[in-house]
């Protein structure tokens, strides 16, 4: 039995008096991949946050790799960096738009692996090519690519310094459907290939079917289900779960009733 | 309330066509686009980014982009729009016509109460302060807002984004329009608040008779709510089929191949299928069928004309090869 790449314990994360993260625990084994689901104010944006380092929580543990993940110190954080890389949801915010896309792919790879300089145009050539990206959109700026090809270049600069663990924040909600599936196949791929755990943010249970083994259903800060992706979607036993799977629209959906239902559920 | 009876559609786009610029520089935007949205008829208006349906949809209320040159006719509840003049337009939005956006905070003054949003219209049309503060009180109560009285006095800021759509809807509602442009009102909104606003619309506008075009991205919130609708490439309407059989049998192979790219959580667990390339505008799409070189049925003449809108089965389709055909 293989230990698990990351390992998640009892996490509560608190802002003053309102708590978004309440005793999140999970596994995520090499090569898995894991959803989170839920809405707006179920915390699961926090918790990607806490396993990428951005926020430090106010209990609980993170354990990648074997050993605890600190986000204090330069070196513990560059392990924990080298080892799992995030992706947000709009990949402009984390670009610098005076960088050509290939330069923005390298700077991790001088920062981690260091190697010469041809060494590393050679890996930038490599990832451009892995995502699909041409060169001549490797020389361009960040603001003249499309949303779908900066999303691949994320993909890029993150999968460079082979991290075991990329955790993905609502990546492709903000794309068009075509091109939400040619990033889907994409990411679907690379784990393939390659054996990379995925932690995949999402509210769309539809994307998190395609693109996850398993799930946990956050609501309020808490799983309130978890298991198998496919029998989570099949036979939900959680009332939220199965109110967020009504909440779908199909032929002969009744949005009343999924109304009615959610006010009961607050109730 | 007034009756305007003597046309029997809420909008009628004929043929239009939108380019900015002139000359050698000239952009077009839309070219040959017809929509039909009857009487307390919900129509949808499904396509990806820059393939023309908010620029559609704007249309409608006279919205169009600085010096842009227009063909065809749009007329709403009688008015000619686009040769409508300012006033015209200005009495047309007022009272036949409301639009409701993707962010409800982008549409409200965030240093205003709701009360003063809700009321502006009416006040606008004469009625007098009081009347209108109990209409408010009324529309708040008619989308579900818990104690009106206290929320006419809150700001924007202090209801969450369904709460406030639901406000912004009530405003919309308010004249008591013969149609409603819904531009994506519900893609900001968590799913299981989606349900709630989309109940909502549905249920006030079978009250009140209003004509509704739905714009989305969402196909399945599209084949789901709507009685007909038309999905649009690169400023062209490119299929228009009843909204149930959208999914039963798509005719347009970019309708189907959106289908295909679309994962689901019904039935079996699927492969899906990417679409190579991505969505174009109309400036940038090849000649001939706009969707040509995205489409795994293009053959060497769709690259001759731009196909119009013909029947096949229950849809209409701009398409020379449709699905089904003897290939």
């Amino acid at each position: 039995m293989s230990e698990p790449v990351l390992s998640v314990k009892s996490l509560v994360k608190t802002f003053g008096s309102v708590t978004a993260v309440d005793d999140v625990s999970f596994d995520l084994m090499p090569g898995a991949s894991l959803g989170i689901v839920g809405e707006s104010g179920s915390g699961k944006t926090t918790t990607a946050r806490i396993l990428a380092g951005l926020e430090r929580p106010t209990s609980g543990t993170v354990t990648l790799d074997g050993r605890p993940a600190a986000s204090r110190g330069r070196r513990a954080r560059l392990r924990q960096a080298g080892l799992l890389q995030m992706i947000f949801q709009d990949p402009y915010g984390s670009f610098d738009p005076r960088r050509t896309v290939a330069q923005s792919v390298e700077e991790p790879l001088r920062l981690h692996s260091g190697g010469s300089a041809r060494d590393r145009a050679a890996r930038v050539a490599e990832l451009l090519d892995q995502v699909g990206l041409s060169a001549r959109a490797g020389d361009s700026l960040p603001r003249d690519l499309s949303g779908g090809q900066r999303q691949r270049a994320a993909i890029a600069r993150a999968l460079g310094i082979r991290p075991r663990v990329l955790v993905l924040d609502e990546s492709v909600a903000a794309l068009d459907v075509s091109i939400q599936a040619q990033i889907l196949t994409l990411l679907d791929e690379l784990r393939r290939a390659s054996g990379i755990s995925y932690v995949f943010v999402s509210h769309d249970l539809a994307v998190v079917r395609y693109i996850t083994d398993t799930a946990i259903v956050m609501r309020h800060g808490r799983v309130v289900e978890r298991g198998e992706t496919e029998r989570i979607l099949r036979h939900p036993r959680h009332p939220y779960t199965r109110l967020l799977l009504d909440s779908i629209p199909s032929p002969g959906w009744d949005p009343g009733r999924v109304a009615g239902d959610r006010r009961a559920l607050d109730a | 309330m007034t009756s305007r009876s003597g046309h029997e559609n809420a909008l009628d786009i004929a043929g239009l066509g939108l380019a900015v610029g002139s000359g050698e520089n000239a952009v077009p935007l839309l070219s040959g686009v017809s929509v039909r949205v009857g009487r307390g008829e919900t129509v949808g208006l499904v396509g990806e980014s820059g393939s023309g349906k908010s620029l559609t949809a704007r249309s409608a209320l006279g919205m169009l982009p600085a010096g842009a040159r227009t063909e065809g006719r749009v007329t709403v509840a009688g008015v000619d729009v686009l040769s409508a003049g300012r006033g015209e337009l200005r009495d047309l939005r007022r009272t036949r016509a409301s639009m409701i956006f993707q962010d409800p905070r982008a549409s409200l003054n965030p240093v205003r109460r709701i009360g003063d949003y809700l009321t502006e219209g009416l006040r606008a049309r004469g009625e007098r302060p009081r009347a209108a503060g109990e209409r408010a009180l009324d529309l708040l109560e008619q989308v579900g807002i818990r104690d009106p009285r206290a929320a006419v006095r809150r700001f924007p800021h202090e209801f969450s984004g369904g709460m406030l759509q639901r406000v912004v809807i009530a405003g919309a509602l308010s004249t008591e329009p013969e149609l409603l442009l819904a531009d994506e009102p519900t893609t900001a909104l968590d799913v299981t608040t989606q349900a709630e606003v989309v109940a909502l619309l549905k249920d006030l506008q079978r009250a009140h008779g209003t004509g509704m075009l739905f714009v989305t991205h969402d196909l399945d919130l599209a084949a789901a709510i709507c009685d007909r609708v038309y999905v649009m490439y690169a400023g062209r309407i490119v299929e228009e089929s009843a909204g149930a059989a959208l999914f039963g049998s798509p005719a347009h192979p970019y309708t189907r191949a959106l289908l295909e790219a679309s994962p689901s959580v019904h039935g079996d667990r699927a492969v899906i299928r990417a679409i190579a390339g991505h969505p174009r505008s109309l400036a940038d799409a090849p000649a001939g069928c706009a969707f040509r070189d995205r489409c795994p049925q293009a053959a060497g003449d769709c690259a001759e004309t731009v196909p119009g809108l013909g029947s096949h089965g229950p849809s209409l389709v701009a398409c020379l090869h449709p699905e089904g055909a003897a290939s």
